[in-house]
């Protein structure tokens, strides 16, 4: 149900820019208006975000651990499983974001002659970090549409890229890659029954989309060439701010451009802002240091307290009176004072 | 409005910003003119009807395929002539065909190579037509 939803807004918004360029003509909208829009919304979409995590207190140290805690010093601290020290943490945050190491931990739980085992699962990590650099490296790579001269960091990583000098204009490994991750990725979702039955909507349409934007590109390169020097002069118009729409663009470039600029201003509302957002997960960036650092909670306010010492003090007589014990003894005694 | 921990956060937030808008600040807001491949070869300008393989749009579009599809028929199946739809016989080569009358590289190939950033790997055999004088008169023993 989701996936169909997903899927037919994902061809909604093809069928969209197909109406809009060959019957309407809108070449400045679809060229100019739309991407300059997704833009901002992204950027501004993004900053909110990340300033409304940061205004969520984080009072305690909640990481969740997987190894063991520093104690006593015969006891072997793990020391980015159970980080104690700032280092500790950014070696751990490194491996998290480099190389997803949680993703790498997950094991596949079966049910084995009634017994309940844990087995090798390493797909879904090797999928995703296999997608997820892949589309960094299409990403740095589009730079060349955006930036005059055309740096040198980008001519290498396309030179590597093509190193397989297959036809011509050259195989690009990665787009194999990231087809071939995002066609696993969304398999997976489909045919494993709990993974369905968890997936929503969202989870669905941001695969189908990216999918698009993928394949788009591609036809683009290899099947249904555009003219790449137009298409420069336009992504150079945008990033100058003297926005121009070349003339003779086909409708395959304007779908490609739709779809990016979907997926930036998708981007700031969507589970893609995993992006910042593994950084600011308490569960992963905070050291567990609970039992060496007092952490006071921020937002406690003065409370009025009534110590023990003021409490004797208010009714040390009768206390004494009364025969209760007192730590401070009064003055004089009790008998002599009524004497 | 309280934000907890400013400082690391407003760092990154500040070294992604700075990342991303790499295209708006690279340029410095100018972008050089699109690049204009020159026809003015001795060759192209004695020509009458200024033709080429193919339709001006093909070869903007898809030069590389027919070029490597030219290799391939050359290379592998010793088809050394192309016919065009226009009826006319070309020498299936890069030196004899193409830059017969594309003489001039700088200003014809490497306008929008360079514009788009691409080095194609033509040349890492091929001779760009500066090149090609002396080694032809060397071969025909000049």
């Amino acid at each position: 149900m989701g996936m169909k939803f997903a899927l037919n807004v994902v061809l909604g918004l093809a069928l969209f820019v197909i109406i809009g360029v060959k019957l309407l003509g809108l070449h400045y909208l679809f060229g100019v208006i739309i991407p300059y829009t997704a833009v901002t919304l992204f950027f501004l979409g993004f900053i909110y975000k990340v300033f409304m995590w940061a205004r969520s207190a984080v009072p305690f140290r909640i990481p969740t651990t997987t190894g063991q805690q520093r104690s006593f010093p015969w006891i072997k601290p793990s020391k980015i499983d159970s980080p104690y020290t700032k280092w500790g943490v950014v070696g751990r945050m490194a491996l998290e974001v480099l190389v997803f190491r949680s993703l790498f931990r997950n094991t596949k739980m079966l049910k084995r002659e009634g017994k309940i085992t844990y087995h090798w699962e390493k797909w879904l990590w090797l999928a995703a970090l296999a997608f997820h650099y892949a589309f960094i490296i299409i990403f740095i790579r589009h730079l060349r549409f955006f930036a005059d001269p055309v740096p040198g960091f980008v001519q290498f990583l396309e030179k590597a890229d093509s190193f397989f000098e297959m036809a011509l204009p050259g195989l690009l490994i990665t787009d194999v890659i990231v087809v071939a991750a995002a066609t696993y990725l969304l398999i997976r979702r489909i045919i494993i029954p709990q993974v369905k039955y968890v997936s929503l909507p969202a989870d669905y349409f941001a695969l189908f989309l990216i999918l698009a934007l993928v394949l788009t590109g591609i036809t683009m390169r290899y099947l249904w060439r555009v003219d790449v020097v137009k298409i420069k002069e336009l992504t150079m118009g945008l990033a100058t701010f003297h926005p121009v729409v070349p003339k003779g663009l086909s409708v395959i470039f304007y779908l490609h451009l739709f779809f990016v600029s979907t997926l930036f201003a998708y981007f700031p509302f969507s589970k893609l802002m995993h992006m910042p957002g593994v950084f600011l997960s308490p569960t992963r960036n905070l050291p567990n240091n609970n039992r060496m650092v007092r952490h006071v909670n921020p937002w406690d306010y003065p409370v009025k307290v009534h110590t023990y010492e003021d409490y004797e003090e208010e009714f040390r007589e009768k206390m004494v009176e009364a025969g209760i014990p007192v730590e401070k003894p009064l003055d004089k005694p009790v008998e002599q004072q009524e004497e | 409005m309280k934000i907890y921990d400013a400082k690391p956060i407003l760092v990154g937030l500040a070294i992604f910003l700075g990342i991303t808008t790499f295209p708006f600040w690279y340029n410095g807001g100018k972008a050089s003119p699109p690049p204009e491949p020159k026809l003015d070869t001795p060759v192209i300008s004695k020509m009458e009807k200024k033709e080429c393989v193919a339709s001006k749009d093909y070869m903007r579009k898809s030069h590389m395929a027919l070029l490597n599809e030219w290799r391939t028929e050359a290379v592998r199946k010793a088809n050394r002539y192309y016919v065009t739809a226009g009826g006319k016989l070309y020498p299936v080569s890069l030196q004899r065909g193409c830059l017969k009358c594309h003489s001039n590289k700088a200003d014809f190939c490497d306008q929008c190579h360079n514009y788009i950033g691409l080095k194609p790997y033509c040349w890492d055999c091929h001779l760009s037509p500066q090149e090609k004088k002396t080694t032809t008169q060397v071969a025909e023993g000049e």
